[in-house]
């Protein structure tokens, strides 16, 4: 008792959690439920029952209350859907001038404005795509097709690869130096060689379009926001939900209101790469001393002045990782928006993990990759160059990048002449490498993968079933079993234990929604291939983190693997662990803990960085040895740290176990992804996503919350 | 004195949401107590004074008395709540943002406590940023900041980053700053805190010499009562928002106005901050010695000179003329004597 007495909370917790079991035990399952395969739902069955309300019919299979609640919020997205619908096709209908037949035709202006924005981001891409690729769509949108079949001169070219390839790697000396220059060049080289160039080139201007366009909405947002308490507080709530939403739900909704294309995916790239954009750019603004402002202010700036010239470099660092993110998000959209017809790399992996041509998907993969961090790389060293005024120069010094660029288009026209010549009648390799004429490594590595399947097929297929039917099963069953009461009652008590009622409230909502939506079984079985990977990954993350940090080098080192890790597509993790594990859910829940390791280990390593040094001496002066100092000085006061990487961990879990859906999977993700294929997925999609976001949203309130806390009790908030 | 550079007439800072109304019905007489039931608390409570050109106010008071908040409502940094503010006749309160941007380009300098360097500009580009920001030329502009880079003694360190940079040396940064468009008013924000004594010290005789060099009329916050004295024409101490006491160090350290005041004078060593003119008896005995003081004397410097002596000492000014006279009686009662009794 005295115990109790001592820690109050823990008593709480534990009633909380008898209670939960108690109503787990109290709550028999019902005789007619069954986990239902996802093909079985779609099929009208004679026990479902169903209400109408909003004039659209809801099926459903009823149980108990107690046991699973009854989908009252069925309807959302059936009326999202028509809703959508209504306002593409029938809201305001208005008289637009048709350039193509010359006459006024009544649109709806949903649907005007949606093509309109259609064709410029088309246009935008195109521009980029024909400059590096070659085309005319781009002179016939200043001309008409009658004047370019009159004058078939007119058609760019397209710039040989050499010359991309000495492009990349001169800006890249000129924004950083040799090593970086060096890098541009061979991942050029690479990729031309390994006969990419193609895809990789409509890759680049889809992001050439989206990057920069998603950072300057990000930043303006940012800004509004900063400026104006009203625009902050109507952002807010988006915000939050869109850094848990799964970016394939939004893939739906895109589909409907822009259609099928590269136009679309730069569309629902930025809706996605925006909102940490935004965040980020306000927290810079948010971190900036008063005094600087004053500084500024006293300087004599206007109001633009001081945006541009204080307050924007002052909050550089910020900014940087808002960039950062934006270019991981876009070539992360890169791949999933081939689902809704995006050209590139990404359509190329997604054919090849489709055939299961793990070879041509590694290789598509490893460009993407390869890109990802070379722009990475670019767009920091660009934001943190410096001007010098003292140089002295001359006027070859001054120019010499122009100068080599100069030379480099000369010499990269005569050998792309030279090919023509050389080459005569075949493919000029000094031109372009075609798609599938390089080098290609991919039967090498699928006879890996054979010889891989081949030698250990016993030992991963054992592997595979011990791992399926003792921990993953039961798992999912124990997850299943929990009627919807008690697990209300376990996150809202937890809620209200942790952050009072007004957490309790909060969670309490986000639950509600999954729990009244169809779907909540598969939101169990999301949450608990997510608490899987989330476990694993904690435990490698922890023990590698606190393992690295122990040396200086090994810390280093450690967090720069965690910045290249995190550059990779999403998608690129799911080619490995199909090459090992083929399509098994063992596939999604290792790509899942590979992937949320990194947040994991980056926390950990940061966490126990940022312990002041004062108290490392004050506790090797009390005399512990290093194992207790790690137990009783570092951790603890890491602790914070380390939850929030836990926070991050989980909805990068969320993250990979949703695009794991394409391997097959049964949870929400599954659904998200029929949706795509669906005439009326719409809704469907973004109900869906708002569940998976929810999801991460109830661990995200209730960590931050105690880190809070937890950090004001520590007094370093 | 010549004209008043800067002229406050009951400033009043007060915060909080309805403050203006507040202090419209308190009619001028503003009491800390009531407002802040009210949930307004006072920043600047009746401020009246003028600085005249060339001379240095230090504003001194400790933390949370209002003193930062006065300049900023003389620099506009916040808008005052109540009350006048002319700069060289010029109605601060009704200037519209364009003239207010005008007047801080070209009458205004200010230096920070915390030094407020741009992270990401150099040395050289920091200093320059008030003029290009003013719109002058990269070239021209980067020239008049390295004129700033050697008048603050940073030369071959112009294109070191701030971070790069100890506290003294940024602070010379921003001092160079605030001067590279050459205003006429200076502000000066508790610039010397966030550094190290010894620096303190050598940044304080800088200063002292630029001033001597440059004449600009400066308001000057301290928290540091010997920094105060060691620096200021007059002095203005503040307490609570409210100015207790405007004079000049030697009236200060003679006649604190006040209990609170007086707290500050105890300990000052007075023969180290007054000056013979400070404690000289004005009528002129015909009983002098041979020995003569200038009037301008440090108390320290000659209390050796006049001790020895049996006679009263006769004062001179700058001309070699008498104009008062002293007894070593007197530096020995100003010196250790009690602390109540004044000239």
């Amino acid at each position: 008792m005295e115990f109790l007495k001592k820690y109050p909370k823990i008593f709480q917790w534990l009633f909380l959690l008898i209670v939960f079991f108690a109503l787990c035990f109290a709550i028999d399952v019902p005789e007619t439920y069954k986990f239902i395969r996802g093909q079985a739902e779609f099929v009208k069955d004679p026990n479902q029952s169903s209400y109408i309300f909003l004039g659209k019919e809801v099926r459903y299979y009823a149980f108990d209350v107690f046991w699973r609640l009854p989908p009252l919020l069925g309807w959302l997205p059936i009326w999202i859907n028509d809703s959508l619908f209504f306002l593409m096709n029938e809201w305001m209908p208005m008289e637009f001038w048709n350039e193509d037949t010359q006459e006024f035709k009544t649109r709806p202006i949903v649907l005007q404005i949606s093509r309109n924005l259609t064709a410029f981001m088309t246009f935008l891409i195109e521009l980029i795509r024909e400059i590096l690729l070659g085309g005319l769509e781009t002179i016939v949108a200043f001309t008409s097709w009658d004047w370019i079949d009159a004058n078939p001169w007119a058609e760019l070219p397209g710039l040989p690869w050499t010359i991309v390839a000495a492009g990349f790697a001169i800006l890249a000396y000129k924004l950083s130096g040799i090593g970086l220059a060096l890098f541009a060049g061979l991942t050029m080289v690479y990729i031309s060689m390994f006969g990419q160039w193609k895809p990789s080139m409509q890759t680049l201007s889809f992001i050439l379009v989206a990057a920069p366009l998603s950072f300057i909405f990000g930043l303006t947002l940012g800004i509004a926001a900063y400026k104006s308490k009203r625009v902050e507080k109507a952002l807010y709530p988006i915000l939050l939900v869109m850094q848990t939403m799964p970016q394939y739900a939004v893939l739906v909704p895109a589909l409907v209101l822009f259609g099928v294309g590269d136009h679309a995916a730069v569309i629902i790239t930025m809706v996605v790469a925006v909102p940490p954009m935004i965040l980020l750019t306000l927290l810079g603004l948010r971190a900036i001393p008063p005094e600087v402002i004053e500084a500024g202010r006293m300087s004599g700036c206007n109001n633009w002045q001081l945006m541009s010239k204080v307050l924007i470099p002052t909050a550089r660092r910020d900014i940087l990782i808002g960039v950062n993110q934006v270019i991981m998000v876009c070539f992360s959209m890169a791949v999933i928006s081939a689902f809704i017809g995006a050209k590139g790399l990404g359509f190329n992996l997604l054919l090849a993990l489709n055939q299961l041509n793990i070879g041509l998907a590694l290789e598509a993969g490893l460009c993407i990759s390869l890109i990802a961090i070379l722009l990475d790389k670019m767009s920091l060293a660009w934001a943190n160059k410096q001007v010098d005024y003292f140089g002295n120069l001359n006027f070859f010094q001054r120019n010499k990048n122009l100068l080599f660029f100069s030379i480099t288009v000369i010499i990269g026209i005569l050998l792309a002449y030279f090919g023509s010549v050389y080459f005569k009648g075949g493919y000029n390799y000094l031109f372009e490498v075609p798609h599938n004429k390089g080098i290609s490594t991919a039967d090498f590595w699928n006879k890996g993968v054979d010889w891989i399947f081949d030698t250990f097929f016993v030992y991963i297929k054992a592997f595979n079933t011990w791992l399926i039917q003792e921990v993953l099963q039961p798992m999912r069953a124990l997850y299943l079993r929990m009627p919807a009461v008690a697990t209300l009652v376990l996150v809202v008590g937890a809620g209200y234990l942790i952050g009072g009622i007004r957490s309790a409230l909060v969670v309490c909502g986000l639950t509600l929604f999954i729990a009244l939506s169809p779907w909540w079984d598969r939101a169990l079985v999301t949450a608990y291939m997510a608490t899987f990977g989330v476990i694993v990954s904690c435990i490698i993350g922890f023990t590698v983190g606190t393992l690295c940090f122990q040396n200086k080098h090994s810390a280093k080192f450690m967090l720069g693997v965690c910045d290249i890790f995190q550059t990779f597509p999403s998608f690129v993790y799911l080619i490995p662990v199909m090459m090992l594990f083929g399509i098994t859910d063992t596939s999604v829940l290792i790509a899942v803990i590979v992937y949320a390791t990194i947040p994991a280990t980056r926390y950990t390593i940061e966490g126990l960085r940022s312990v002041p040094a004062g108290l490392h001496d004050a506790a090797t002066m009390s005399g512990v040895n290093k194992f207790q100092r790690l137990t009783k000085i570092e951790f603890p006061l890491a602790f914070p740290h380390m939850m929030l990487g836990i926070n991050q961990t989980i909805v990068f879990a969320l993250f990979m176990v949703i695009i794991g859906a394409f391997i097959g999977t049964e949870d929400l993700g599954q659904y998200i992804l029929k949706a795509l294929s669906d005439k009326n997925g719409a809704g469907i999609g973004l109900t869906l996503g708002i569940c998976v976001a929810f999801i991460g949203l109830i661990f995200d309130n209730l960590i931050r919350t105690w880190v809070e806390k937890r950090k004001k009790h520590l007094g370093i908030a | 004195m010549s004209e008043a550079v800067i002229k406050c007439e009951a400033v009043y800072k007060i915060f909080g949401e309805n403050a203006k109304k507040m202090l419209q019905d308190s009619n001028g007489n503003v009491d800390a107590k009531t407002f802040q039931e009210n949930g307004c608390i006072v920043g600047v409570n009746n401020a009246s004074f003028e600085v005249a050109k060339g001379e240095m106010l230090v504003v001194m008071g400790l933390s949370g008395s209002g003193k930062s908040t006065l300049l900023r409502c003389i620099s506009r940094l916040t808008d005052a709540t109540g009350g006048k503010i002319f700069i060289e006749g010029q109605d601060l309160l009704n200037l519209n943002n364009k003239e207010l941007i005008e007047l801080r380009r070209n009458k205004m300098g200010m230096v920070f406590q915390s030094f407020a360097l741009l992270p990401h500009k150099t040395v050289v580009e920091n200093i320059a940023f008030p003029l290009q920001i003013k719109g002058i030329k990269t070239e021209e502009s980067i020239n008049k900041a390295m004129e700033m880079v050697k008048l603050v003694g940073l030369d071959g360190r112009e294109n070191y980053f701030p971070r790069e940079l100890s506290g003294g040396q940024q602070q010379r940064v921003g001092i160079a700053r605030s001067l590279a468009v050459e205003p006429d008013i200076w502000f000066l924000d508790e610039p010397f805190s966030a550094l190290d004594p010894l620096i303190r010290k050598e940044m304080q005789d800088e200063f002292l010499r630029l001033q001597e060099k440059l004449q600009k009329t400066i308001m000057f916050i301290t928290h540091d009562f010997d920094e105060a004295l060691k620096l200021a024409d007059r002095i203005a101490i503040m307490k609570d928002g409210i100015i207790e006491q405007l004079d000049t160090p030697a009236n200060i350290v003679l006649n604190p106005a006040t209990e609170y005041v007086r707290k500050f004078t105890e300990e000052v060593p007075r023969e180290k901050v007054l000056l013979i003119e400070d404690v000289m008896d004005e009528s002129i005995s015909n009983n002098l010695g041979d020995v003569k003081v200038s009037k301008d004397e440090i108390i320290e410097n000659v209390a050796e000179k006049i001790l020895t002596q049996e006679k009263s000492v006769a004062v001179i000014d700058e001309n070699n003329k008498t104009v008062g006279s002293i007894n070593p009686t007197k530096i020995i009662n100003t010196v250790f004597g009690g602390r109540k009794n004044g000239k």
